[in-house]
């Protein structure tokens, strides 16, 4: 029977929503055995100031990254597309966070 | 009819006893957190230091707002730190449970379910007692140890339902502890007393439900209730197992050492 070591738990990228209307924001990550126990984890280890009212935990080896090397034929293009930019318009006064 | 005289003997004698009770609660806290907080740097892994820190920290802030209210109660114009780092292991009435030597790591969660089961039936019900601070300590507490008993749960469960070894060292750690979980609900004169003040919550009203708690934890692990003899108590008398004095000795070290010091 092989025991368990540590470097069988798996690793979790945590994200945390500071208040109600915000966004889940990505803020580091852990090991875990289990999902319950990234849950718990998560918050002993990035709410411990009140950073948080909930958080969500998913397995490292779940999210499909983009390539560092795919860096200039992803992004680069947008780079002089200015017309993308909602630039053009007059933001009426009073409309904040556009 | 009642003198004057009369009732201020019955308020000191009144005020002795709160202390009194008040610091059993503290001096259990203190020395589990203590106890905790041997195991950072320790754990099984860095997030679980940080886990068993933050519970123990849970553990200090209850014990010192509970010391700085018995040194305010008695009157004697003795703070936390002197109560915590000045007082002898005969003066320490905390239950011998919590100052057990922190064994393994199942040992340590098994203890940590018990206290944390038997804290959260107390609290819960202490968060009504008719002394206003004694409520509202509870009340902040409750919340904490509910965490507490979480936490010691989620590892009950996986090492007792997990491999042989964990299994077999989950059911030692209980075996370990559980001669020591009787003196939880030990009734004397004092408990007794101030519960029918309304101040105290009789501990043997808690022997049922926080031991229920416990033994459904332990059938889910697939462990066994341990049928042990109870081991001699003392704890509330101030009589401890040779392994407070030493614990003692590293917590009251520094402030003996240099009275007064402040960073």
């Amino acid at each position: 029977m092989s025991e368990p070591t540590r470097r069988d738990w798996p690793l979790w990228e945590v994200f945390v929503r500071a208040r109600r209307g915000l966004s889940h924001v990505h803020v580091g990550s852990l090991h875990a055995p289990d999902a319950p126990m990234a849950v718990r984890n998560a918050r002993d280890v990035y709410t411990r100031r009140q950073e948080g009212v909930s958080i969500w935990v998913v397995p490292a080896a779940q999210i499909t990254a983009s390539s560092p090397d795919e860096k200039d034929a992803f992004f680069d293009p947008a780079a002089d597309k200015i017309y993308r930019h909602p630039t053009f318009y007059d933001v009426p006064e009073g409309v904040d966070h556009l | 009819m009642t003198t004057p005289t009369d009732r201020t003997a019955d308020r000191t004698a009144d005020r002795t006893a709160v202390v009194t009770y008040t610091l059993r609660l503290a001096d259990d806290a203190l020395v589990l957190a203590h106890r905790l907080g041997e195991w950072i740097a320790a754990a099984p892994q860095l997030e679980e230091d940080i886990a068993v820190g933050n519970i123990g920290l849970d553990l200090l802030g209850q014990a010192r707002a509970l010391l700085t209210y018995a040194g305010e109660t008695e009157g004697a114009g003795r703070d936390e730190d002197a109560l915590a780092y000045f007082r002898d292991e005969r003066d320490f009435t905390n239950c011998q449970l919590v100052e057990l030597p922190g064994g393994d790591f199942a040992a340590t969660m098994a203890r940590l379910l018990v206290v944390a089961c038997y804290q959260y039936e107390l609290y819960r019900r202490l968060a009504d007692s008719t002394d206003e601070t004694l409520a509202a300590v509870a009340a902040k507490a409750v919340k904490e140890v509910d965490y507490h008993r979480d936490h010691a749960t989620q590892w009950v469960l996986r090492l007792g339902d997990g491999t042989d070894v964990s299994h077999q060292r989950m059911q030692a750690g209980l075996d370990l502890v559980w001669p020591y979980v009787h003196e939880l609900f030990e009734v004397d004169e004092l408990t007794t007393a101030l519960a029918a003040a309304g101040v105290a919550v009789d501990p043997a009203e808690l022997r049922e439900p926080a031991l229920q708690a416990v033994e459904r934890v332990v059938a889910e692990a697939t462990l066994t209730v341990p049928d042990m003899r109870p081991a001699v108590t003392g704890g509330r008398r101030g009589v401890h197992t040779e392994h407070l004095g030493y614990l003692l000795a590293e917590m009251q070290h520094m402030a003996r050492s240099h009275p007064g010091a402040h960073w």
